[in-house]
């Protein structure tokens, strides 16, 4: 059955995209199993995938132009037990058709995006929570363990619970100094961590000039208020990139569970302290906080746009004695264009320290762990305890513009009083 | 029809090696207590990373926890990151069941693709008390206290009853090569 014969009205993104999949109308809480556009597996998860692929499962890959393999969460490696698994995922890869996107690429998700591995209307499967990325395009992006991940490596599908769905309207517009993080964060405070369990979050924005890396930053935080999706509807920018199916649109007319609206305009910075995602302040309750260690990168921060945010803020200053700043961009194509625009000599000149395009400290594994009693504002996405090395640091989790103010003064500073 | 919560050829856990110690967590509980990043099995040896379980948030913890114990959590246990190894590191030492309020969506996925029993319980993670020993039968769901109260836990969805006879959902489809619910190629 088309898609073309289905009756799609009244139902959500999620509802419409699970429909379109399995050929019928399906609602929310009905179960499905449904076939993968591309199923992505990182480093870290690896072994696991493998191993269950191969004792338990027969060892037959069932689409392997569907599966793409990232080396990024240790990138490049730390030690011989992490270069072993690294050069045995690598032989595997090649042995069985997957594409393979090596130390150095980038981060999984913002590699996806970049290969338009997700596209919207696709079923996008990561072995990383974060996966919730892909809905920056609309796509039904959602994380999983490794075996689930196996499992539809081998079979190209998988099944779900077709969501519930939080409705967030965005209303009004942002002041200038309030970035995607900042409404992304106020949005988990609204929702809470477990706010949107189970669920899809559909952002409706009233003025929708989000550009693509603003998308990401939202999609990719939907996870932190536990939703297995977070789906942004295609703007025009998207539309113009992308294909985008007649039925992937909003209906005013479907069932939310609940909804929330925030007013863009009547936000302000803020940041999420330790130790999780949903203790979000004004960036004022701690101002003033000594910062050992800055952090600008990951999948939720660590794109071109972010980097100039970073570099404006910076340009023909130095950061602070006694801070230190790691900027990590997420990708390649990333770092290629921050070198060819001048942004990375601008990064260099204030004192920025690089790293490979990847994941870097944000999981504590190396690339700038944190010692005891370190303070970090970082860019990324999670700030429990003991995320980022040592359980004794502290991780204040901020938009790049605020990490930036903070890098130059050395303490937790508001971005618009560097401005002024 | 007598279904069982968990009739589990696929976990290693004894069901029931009474009495069982309780452990109580509290709310959020999440993959980096469970098992920080740094203690990733393909970083320190599949052999090794268990011993790490909790390792910031009770040190103790990978030491004393015997087979069957039971962990209770509040709210959103196992908000965070995908990694299966978390559950994987508390199955390997033996835990023979979660009790909490909710759980986070991929954790608790893990949990039933591992076998590892998990019960949602609005009110018992505030009367069951850390250290307190109970007995608690995972195919029933019934935990007696040793003050005599006795407690009856939900079985899981239909859905997840069925591939579950089977032991998990990766036993299910081996021996099917489908999926619950999936109507047969």
């Amino acid at each position: 059955m088309s898609a073309a014969s289905i009756n799609f009205d009244g139902l959500t993104l999620a509802e419409r995209i699970l429909s379109a999949r399995v050929g019928k109308r399906v609602n929310a809480n009905d179960l499905v199993v449904v076939d993968i556009d591309q199923v992505m597996v990182v480093d870290s998860i690896a072994p696991s995938v493998i191993r269950i692929v191969e004792d338990e499962l027969g060892g037959e890959i069932k689409h392997p132009s569907r599966v793409s393999v990232v080396i990024d969460h240790v990138a490049p490696a730390s030690n011989v037990e992490v270069a072993t698994t690294q050069k045995h995922l690598r032989e595997y890869a090649k042995a069985n058709g997957l594409q393979l996107f090596d130390v150095g690429r980038g981060i999984c998700h913002q590699v996806l995006i970049e290969e338009r591995l997700a596209r919207p209307g696709w079923i996008v499967l990561g072995s990383d929570s974060h996966s919730t990325t892909y809905g920056a395009v609309c796509a039904f992006g959602t994380g999983m363990g490794a075996t689930d991940i196996a499992l539809a490596t081998a079979s190209g599908k998988t099944w779900l619970r077709v969501p519930e769905t939080v409705r967030v309207r965005l209303t009004g517009t942002r002041p200038p100094g309030v970035t995607a993080k900042d409404v992304a964060l106020t949005i988990i405070s609204e929702l809470t961590a477990d706010g949107a369990t189970y669920m899809s979050i559909e952002y409706q924005l009233e003025h929708d000039d989000w550009s693509l890396s603003e998308r990401m930053t939202l999609a990719n935080l939907a996870v932190e208020a536990g939703a297995k999706v977070g789906l942004v509807p295609p703007n025009a920018t998207i539309r113009a990139a992308y294909d985008v199916p007649e039925w992937l649109e909003v209906d005013e007319r479907a069932t939310y569970t609940h909804d929330i609206t925030i007013n863009l305009a009547e936000l302000s910075p803020v940041l999420a302290a330790p130790y999780f995602v949903d203790n979000v302040h004004p960036i004022q309750t701690y101002a003033g906080t000594p910062v050992d260690v800055v952090f600008v990168g990951t999948c939720t921060n660590g794109r071109l746009d972010d980097l100039h945010i970073v570099a404006d803020i910076l340009r023909g200053q130095h950061v602070a004695e006694d801070t230190r700043l790691l900027v990590i961009p997420a990708s390649s194509k990333v770092l290629e264009d921050a070198v060819a625009d001048g942004t990375f000599g601008t990064l260099l000149a204030a004192g920025a320290t690089f790293s490979t395009p990847g994941c870097g400290p944000c999981m504590g594994r190396h690339m700038g762990v944190l010692a005891p009693g370190e303070v970090c504002v970082s860019t990324s996405n999670r700030n429990f305890i003991g995320r980022m090395g040592s359980p004794e640091a502290k991780i204040f989790l901020a938009s790049p513009a605020t990490a930036a103010a903070s890098a130059l003064h050395g303490r937790i500073t508001v971005a618009e009083e560097v401005a002024a | 029809m007598s279904t069982p919560a968990f009739n589990n050829p696929a976990s290693t856990n004894p069901a029931s090696s009474n009495p069982i110690r309780v452990w109580c967590f509290g709310d959020s509980v999440n993959t980096d207590d469970m098992l920080p990043g740094k203690y990733a099995p393909f970083m320190v040896g599949e052999d090794k990373f268990h011993t790490y379980a909790f390792a910031h948030l009770r040190p103790e913890f990978a030491k004393t926890v015997r087979p069957g114990d039971v962990l209770v959590g509040g709210r959103n246990w196992g908000l965070g990151s995908s990694r299966e190894y978390a559950p994987q590191a508390l199955k390997t030492l033996g835990v023979g069941a979660i009790i909490a309020k909710s759980f986070a969506r991929i954790h608790y996925r893990n949990l039933l693709n591992l076998g590892v029993p998990a019960f949602t319980s609005a009110d018992l993670p505030d009367v069951l008390e850390d250290g307190e020993q109970i007995s608690f039968d995972i195919t029933t769901g019934e935990l007696s206290r040793e003050n005599g109260s006795k407690h009856y836990l939900p079985p899981p969805p239909a859905f997840l009853q069925e591939a579950l006879r089977e032991g998990s959902i990766l036993k299910y489809y081996q021996k099917f090569k489908r999926f619950p619910g999936e109507i047969a190629e």
